[in-house]
């Protein structure tokens, strides 16, 4: 079973049903005793960093995230969920984040249009087990208006380009996350999903 | 390469997609979610739902709408047409649309999107702007032959000088007073995050987008502008996009009846150097 992680924000429902579409149970949970439970866990979202992480603090989801990460579980951040794992973001002012990985969120470049809505192309980085279906420059569907920077460029799996060239997924050991969502990237967001879900197995 | 965006709209009523589409294949071409998943296979890259229902359940059947087409198809849909409240957008979003659009109550209560986008975010907040040509005895709107130009539903808006377009509500039936130009940019400071622009001049006529208002709002916003209204043949998409600037085109009957294909739309662009998806 993968847990993906309710912590009142942004549309958990399409990652729930993205994983029972390719064959995978997954529980949209807030509870703590779910991740420890779970094969694999996901943490989804879209909105404002600040209140995602007083929800996940005041909650204790947080340190549980930090908890399984460190036990080697499988896990999976999409678009917030990305930018939670850095040390900060300076979304709205400077908010600590799980600081999982070293870097910060920053927005992104004047000039562009925000929030960078749409299909755009992946070029990557490395080779990451959980995109081996995806090619490189396919696109995929992003939405969101910050993005995340790694002190250590080891962790880049994937970038992209608006306006500036930026980290649009990482990945290490057990984690994976991605500035896109596959939950909306149609066949090929399943195909992330699926490989995601055999991680689990 | 940020893909340039083509966009199929359903109009719904009672949960049931009107107007027709003439798809091939489908067991039931009223059903929303069937059809979601035909323009998905089509290689769409986002749907606009828009609800007509003029029924107290109207909400409930939305909200089914989004259920189920969240459950079959992953790619970003929008849903539209009677959102009043912050409740409202909340309902819709949980239920897995991916964004709401607001046209008329954003005229009526401008702090609805201030309060939506703060909640949720700005980017599931879509303004959809309807907006027709203001027409002036004196200084005629010029960036376009005064012979095409449908006769004014309304009195010429008073002080208004060329090129400006007024908006308009209820399928361009009420004149709201507002200026599209200026209203674009107040709901972009309001939190809006993207503006669905249909131009009612165009609306229906398969003349072509209306590319001088599309510029006018794309050059006065930062924030994503989808064209509405008028396409009709290949050359209109290419049009708007390269010399208005519009970040994704949205057309409804044209591909509900086969005229044109996405994959038809999206090989044609990028044969003229515009980035698709394909």
């Amino acid at each position: 079973m993968i847990a993906v992680i309710d912590y009142g924000i942004g549309n958990l429902r399409s990652v729930q049903k993205g994983f029972e579409k390719v064959g995978f149970e997954a529980v949209v949970t807030a509870e703590k005793s779910m991740l420890d439970k779970a094969a694999g866990i996901v943490l989804p979202g879209v909105g404002a960093f600040r209140d995602a992480v007083n929800s996940l603090s005041k909650s204790g989801l947080g340190e549980e995230v930090i908890r399984q990460i460190a036990k080697g579980k499988p896990f999976l951040g999409i678009c917030l969920g990305l930018h939670l794992l850095f040390t900060q973001s300076e979304e709205h002012g400077i908010t600590q984040g799980l600081d999982v990985i070293s870097g910060r969120v920053i927005g992104l470049p004047y000039g562009v249009k925000i929030p960078h809505m749409g299909w755009n192309q992946i070029k990557k980085f490395q080779d990451t087990p959980i995109l081996v279906d995806i090619k490189e420059g396919a696109s995929l569907y992003f939405v969101h208006s910050y993005h995340a920077v790694p002190e250590d460029k080891n962790v880049i799996g994937t970038t992209t380009e608006y306006g500036i060239e930026f980290v649009s997924s990482i990945c290490k050991k057990n984690i994976f996350a991605s500035q896109f969502h596959p939950e909306k990237s149609s066949k090929l967001g399943l195909k992330i999903l699926r490989r995601f879900g055999e991680m689990t197995e | 390469m940020l893909a340039k965006r083509i966009i199929p709209c359903l109009d719904m009523k009672e949960g049931r997609v009107v107007k027709g589409v003439k798809f091939v294949n489908l067991r039931d071409a009223g059903d929303p979610v069937e059809l979601a998943a035909a323009y998905d296979e089509a290689g769409a890259d986002e749907l606009t739902f828009l609800d007509i229902t003029a029924s107290h359940e109207k909400r409930d059947i939305m909200l089914d709408v989004a259920r189920r087409t969240s459950e079959k198809v992953f790619m970003p849909f929008t849903i539209g047409g009677g959102i009043k409240s912050v409740e409202d957008i909340r309902m819709v979003l949980e239920n897995g649309a991916d964004k709401v659009s607001i046209n008329t109550e954003a005229i009526k209560n401008p702090n609805l999107i201030h309060e939506a986008s703060r909640k949720f975010g700005n980017q599931c907040i879509v303004v959809a702007i309807d907006a027709k040509a203001a027409s002036s005895s004196q200084s005629p709107v010029t960036s376009r032959k005064d012979s095409e130009l449908p006769t004014p539903a309304c009195p010429p808006l008073a002080g208004l000088p060329t090129n400006k377009w007024e908006v308009f509500t209820h399928g361009g039936r009420n004149p709201t007073g507002l200026d599209a130009v200026e209203w674009a940019k107040k709901v972009e400071s309001l939190g809006a995050g993207e503006i669905l622009l249909t131009s009612m001049d165009r609306d229906g006529t398969k003349d072509g987008y209306d590319v001088e208002l599309t510029k006018a709002i794309t050059g006065a916003v930062n924030i994503p502008v989808i064209a509405s209204g008028g396409a009709g043949k290949l050359e209109h998409f290419l049009e708007v996009i390269v010399e208005a600037n519009a970040d994704a085109v949205l057309a409804a009957s044209l591909f509900h009846f086969g005229e044109l294909s996405i994959k038809q739309v999206k090989e044609y662009l990028r044969d003229n150097g515009i980035p698709v998806r394909l």
